[in-house]
């Protein structure tokens, strides 16, 4: 005789039923937790942004943010003012940090559409440090990151993540040995025209002592993750140029 | 073993020993692969198919009776997949810098051959305590085999443990490094790890004759 469990019906009642359980039990656990993860986020960002223009509590080796419980203090202590760049409209939006850099690129593919180009203006010891986010593809995801730099350009400080690199390899872009190369680097070449930074293979500066080449040391076997970190410098940085222009006058 | 009987104590060991899910059943390769260049990601890779295979073979064991056979494997796979959402979830809210830890695992899990693999050999075919120990055992094997990998892929590779310089700096050339010696920056790639792994699998065929195949 045949078992019930091999029935046709019994297998689409089994399906419907086990979806709607899965289903209902996920869209549940999602929601619920929504409003922590959320929170997570914002308290992640501020802590990013103050970590690129050296506001952290690194040791010798580590990145290390500042505390959860007075990143928020923090954050109002040492970012004077958000500005949001559209065109040749400037405007402070206190929340300009929480503009979600991804809907913004996908937005800017069209033409007509002036893209949101959020800055954090922070002072620290008498020193002003503009941030950019960018955000940019790896080998498997997406990277995305925070860059000071002065008036001129100079990156001041930098921190990059990723969504899902490889461990030991391109994951490396989040460690100190990595972004601490960037700090000094100029994006602009000598002649003053933007350049950007390149993660090069081979250009013999393993400790980066020279910071005019436009060039950090690559990490060993993440080629593709570098390249991501170089063109989503270029292409990101590149739409702040304008507005750096206006500093100097 | 008071606790355990001979037989409830074998799921556990055998796995560990002549029975190993990575070297004897060719299982779960692709992780090896993939996340074994630093110690710590091994580390953290075999605790989470710790725990979602004891918690996996559990759940799927108590259903065993009721799945139909015909869509078993997409049962599976679906059990393993809320499994993990969930705990990624819950990580998200409560622990965010674990989950972001845990981030590229999340995936690697789900796809893991290891976990379909004893559902559908063992869980389906056993008691929720069976079950339980099967998962605990063959999750620790993997465990085991990830680890000695992650373990000398980053030494020779990285000349560090768990981040910290054991061989001293590169770059400022102490320690070993004084005397000449060089990271492998080959042991990075995935191909070493596949090496690597047939040199464990050789040394223990070579200690049991009875695992060579004829």
């Amino acid at each position: 005789m045949e078992k019930r469990t091999d029935k046709n019906s019994y297998t689409i009642l089994f399906a419907i039923g086990m979806v709607l359980i899965v289903g209902s039990l996920l869209a549940f656990t999602a929601s619920a937790l929504k409003p922590n993860i959320e929170e997570n986020k914002r308290i992640e960002k501020q802590q990013n942004i103050l970590y690129a223009m050296g506001v952290n509590n690194n040791d010798e080796s580590s990145a290390i943010f500042v505390g959860t419980d007075i990143v928020a203090g923090e954050f109002k202590k040492y970012i004077k003012k958000q500005i949001v760049i559209q065109g040749d409209k400037v405007t402070e939006d206190a929340n300009a940090y929480l503009i979600d850099i991804k809907k913004e690129q996908t937005a800017a593919k069209d033409a007509s559409y002036q893209r949101k180009l959020p800055l954090f203006i922070g002072e620290k010891d008498g020193k002003i440090f503009y941030i950019a986010p960018i955000r940019g593809k790896g080998l498997w995801d997406a990277i995305w990151g925070y860059v000071a730099m002065d008036k001129d350009m100079v990156v001041q400080g930098a921190y990059f993540d990723h969504k899902g690199e490889t461990p030991g390899l391109g994951a490396n872009i989040k460690q100190r040995f990595f972004m601490d190369d960037f700090i000094g680097e100029h994006l602009k070449s000598p002649n003053g025209n933007f350049t950007g930074i390149t993660v090069a293979k081979g250009n013999n500066d393993p400790i980066n002592k020279d910071k005019t080449d436009n060039e950090v040391d690559a990490i060993a076997g993440s080629t593709i993750t570098g390249d991501g970190v170089t063109a989503m410098l270029k292409s990101e940085l590149k739409q702040y140029v304008p507005y750096f222009k206006t500093l100097k006058n | 073993m008071g606790l355990l009987s001979k037989k409830d104590a074998q799921l556990i060991t055998d796995p560990l020993t002549d029975d190993n899910p990575v070297t004897i059943q060719v299982l779960g390769i692709c992780s090896a692969l993939a996340i074994t260049a630093e110690l710590k990601a091994s580390i953290v890779m075999a605790i989470a198919v710790l725990f979602v295979l004891g918690i996996g073979n559990v759940v799927i064991s108590l259903m065993r009776n009721i799945i139909p056979s015909k869509i078993r494997i997409i049962v599976q796979l679906i059990v393993v997949a809320t499994l993990v959402i969930i705990v990624d979830l819950v990580l998200k809210a409560f622990a965010y810098e674990l989950s972001k830890t845990l981030s590229v695992f999340v995936g690697l899990i789900i796809t893991n051959c290891i976990i379909m693999g004893r559902f559908e050999a063992f869980a389906l075919a056993n008691g929720p305590w069976k079950a339980f120990l099967d998962g605990i055992g063959n999750s620790l094997g993997y465990g085991v085999i990830l680890i000695i990998v992650g373990f000398f892929r980053e030494l020779l590779g990285s000349g560090t443990l768990l981040g910290f310089k054991v061989l001293g700096d590169p770059i400022a050339k102490t320690g070993v490094y004084a005397f000449g010696y060089e990271n492998n920056g080959f042991m990075l790639l995935a191909p070493m790890a596949l090496i690597v792994l047939g040199i464990i699998i050789w040394i223990q065929r070579s200690r049991n004759e009875a695992l060579i195949e004829h």
